[in-house]
């Protein structure tokens, strides 16, 4: 039968990440999120799995902690909230480049500086832009309920496996404290060392005799390496934008125009989306699940369907951007915002599309 | 009485010349070369052969680890 | 009669009395001539070698000169970013108990950037070995000054010398961690002459060895040299650090397990 529980999201995450069969878990404690952290620790996972939960003296170390156990071929994963992920660019640019598989939360708050404590989503530009220093992407998945939340800690490990690349969930204030209710999946085995060793044969595992020494190192001082290096991780990059798009649409057959949006403010969109059809217009919502790889054709394919798209984002506009490329210019394409934690309500997004459009 | 008698042998190649060895000799055994190897560096070598006694001082002070040692027993 | 003996003769195996492990890999060292860094990588091996634990060690490579150490030690390696070799050594440890797991820092990485990441990882007791060798100075970067910079002390960033009153003290970060309740065995090294390096040799199999017994960290600082930046002679940089450094960073056993 299946196991039904009322959670927090950010409790969700951390329930996952024990039942996927998560090997280490490092972290720092900033709200929204510490309920990550302090899940694990009542949880007691080093019982129940084997896991290691270490609370570590910074987010700049939990982040290089990661970096280590993902070197080493292990499921590790951190957690964090703006600030602290801003402190994390530097470990998150190194695992890109040195080709790591890991998780990475972010439960966004307001910004910049310190910001507030309340839900934003105003870190998507560093989130699928790379953040950190060089050519890199990391795989953006953003969750739009907490059972979401709970789901996509398995999701993100098969793809950052699969793709030996970081993986970040791109959360917000309001999806990591609701509380919603979760089907909890079956308990995972965490891999043996063996295993571990079989899936990630680069991993630094020990130098046995039958294999050269593994190496782990974003660094080549030939610029005639490092560029073919950096063709190889465009590639990839492309790979995953042709295979890994996820999205979802609410309404859109007949649409005339559609609302663009991912995480709480797509939950308040499709409110919006009820509200403008009584009001005979006919709107759709298009909802990235993935934001890198973003569902670019799938929005150019609407944009010769609609008279106009509305970008909804807890940010200046960031989403919107990528909007834009992705329509080049066939529609018109609007912003619509609130910043500094507060959340659009549904009725302020359906105004905004009349007195845009 | 019996005698030791060392011997060493340079990675000429790969040494860099920094004469740390010469001065971890007991027996002043070790100079550098008039010649250079290919790097332009003046290598290490037994420049009084005679005098070693296979201690490997020289050996476990160099840096670059270019220099094996041996040594025999010798029946004087 | 001995004088017939010829080097052909004393040059073979059987004689064999040292020759450089093969847990050394063939490359040549990037290592200035001279530079102490290349006898601390290989007391490190010759460590794992006589531990036979090629196959169990991970060792985690700093940003600065020993940034490619891993060309050198042909054992598993991770390069970390700069100051953060403790936190992944922290996790491999954890994630495998049974490895040994070292970090090779140097000053500038382990006490100025990486200090907060030190003295967590030492005051958490982390069952892995440290070795931190100090030079007193950037030397990758091209000599500026380091945390261990001795004071008046010349670099390229207090080129008129170390001024305390503006530029700060130099940090004695071993003694800092020998306080702290984590660290099980807290010693200062040298690798110039051939009784200091006998010496170090015997304090990193001991460190190495304090980890399959789980007794916490081992913390073992190399007082080294930097012919370059200091713009001296191999020879001349070991005799001013025998003059300078050592008076200031003294060597010996700092802290030593109750037996």
């Amino acid at each position: 039968m299946k196991e039904l529980r009322l959670m927090k999201g950010n409790e969700a995450i951390a329930e996952a990440a024990i039942r996927a069969g998560v090997d280490g878990y490092f972290g720092y404690p900033i709200t929204p999120q510490s309920e990550v952290l302090e899940y694990l620790m009542l949880e007691k996972p080093e019982e129940r799995t084997g896991m290691v939960v270490l609370q570590a003296e910074s987010e700049v170390a939990a982040i290089n902690m990661v970096y280590g156990g993902a070197g080493a071929g292990k499921m590790v994963m951190t957690s964090s909230s703006s600030p602290g992920i801003s402190l994390k660019q530097e470990g998150i640019t190194y695992i890109a480049g040195a080709e790591l598989p890991c998780l990475i939360l972010n439960v966004v708050r307001g910004g910049p500086g310190l910001g507030t404590i309340q839900p934003a989503q105003s870190d998507y530009f560093q989130s699928v832009k790379g953040g950190g220093h060089g050519d890199y992407k990391l795989i953006v998945l953003a969750p739009a309920s907490v059972q979401e939340m709970y789901d996509f800690v398995e999701l993100s490990f098969d793809l950052a496996f699969k793709y030996r690349n970081p993986a970040l969930i791109l959360s917000d204030g309001a999806i990591g404290q609701m509380m919603e209710k979760v089907e909890i999946g079956e308990q995972k085995k965490r891999l043996t060392d063996a295993e571990v060793k079989e899936r990630c044969p680069w991993a630094t595992t020990g130098k046995d005799a039958n294999r050269e020494r593994n190496i782990i190192t974003s660094l080549d001082l030939d610029p005639n390496k490092q560029e073919l290096f950096n063709h190889k991780l465009q590639d990839k990059y492309k790979e995953i934008e042709e295979k890994e798009v996820r999205f979802e649409e609410i309404q859109t057959e007949d649409a005339e125009y559609l609302f663009v949006a991912y995480g709480t403010s797509s939950r308040i969109c499709q409110k919006s989306v009820q509200l403008a059809r009584a009001k005979g217009l006919k709107v759709g919502l298009l909802r990235p699940i993935t934001l890198f790889p973003f569902p670019s054709k799938r929005l150019a394919e609407l944009s010769k369907q609609v008279k106009g798209i509305l970008s909804v984002e807890m940010s200046a506009g960031q989403m919107i951007e990528d909007i834009k490329l992705a329509v080049n210019c066939n529609v018109p394409v609007e912003h619509f915002g609130r910043m500094g934690g507060i959340i659009p309500s549904p009725g302020e997004v359906v105004e905004a599309l009349e007195q845009k459009f | 009485m019996a005698k030791v008698k060392g011997s060493i042998v340079v990675d000429i190649e790969k040494c860099k010349g920094c004469e740390v060895c010469v001065p971890a000799c007991p027996t002043d055994v070790i100079q550098l070369a008039e010649e250079v190897n290919g790097k332009g560096y003046h290598y290490a070598y037994m420049a009084n052969p005679d005098a070693c006694i296979g201690c490997a001082n020289c050996a476990i002070v160099c840096p670059d680890g270019v220099i094996t040692v041996y040594k025999k027993k010798v029946d004087k | 009669m001995a004088e017939n003996i010829t080097n052909k003769d004393i040059v073979k195996e059987e004689n064999l009395v040292y020759k450089k492990t093969d847990l050394l890999t063939d490359k040549a060292l990037s290592y200035c001539p001279g530079c102490g860094h290349g006898t601390a990588h290989r007391l490190v091996m010759e460590v794992v070698e006589e531990l036979e634990a090629q196959d169990k060690t991970v060792g985690i490579a700093p940003v600065g000169c020993s940034v490619l150490a891993y060309e050198f030690m042909d054992i598993d390696m991770q390069q970390a970013a700069h100051g953060r070799a403790p936190a992944l050594a922290t996790a491999i440890k954890r994630l495998y108990p049974e490895k040994y797991v070292f970090t090779y820092q140097g000053d500038g990485d382990l006490a100025a950037i990486g200090t907060a990441e030190t003295i967590h990882a030492c005051n958490r007791g982390e069952n892995i070995t440290i070795i931190f060798v100090n030079n007193g100075i950037y030397g990758m970067t091209g000599g500026q000054m380091a945390p261990t910079t001795l004071p008046g002390m010349r670099s390229s960033t207090s080129p008129y010398g170390r001024e305390v009153a503006s530029m700060g003290n130099p940090l004695k970060i071993t003694e800092l961690v020998a306080q702290l309740p984590g660290t099980y065995y807290v010693t200062r090294q040298a690798v110039h002459t051939p009784a200091a390096v006998r010496k170090a040799k015997k304090a990193i199999k001991k460190a190495f060895e304090n980890q399959k017994l789980n007794k916490g960290l081992s913390f073992i600082e190399i007082v080294s040299n930097c012919n370059s930046g200091w713009k001296m002679t191999p020879n001349q940089a070991n005799q001013w650090m025998v003059d300078n450094m050592f008076p200031f960073y003294e060597l010996g056993d700092i802290k030593v397990p109750e037996e």
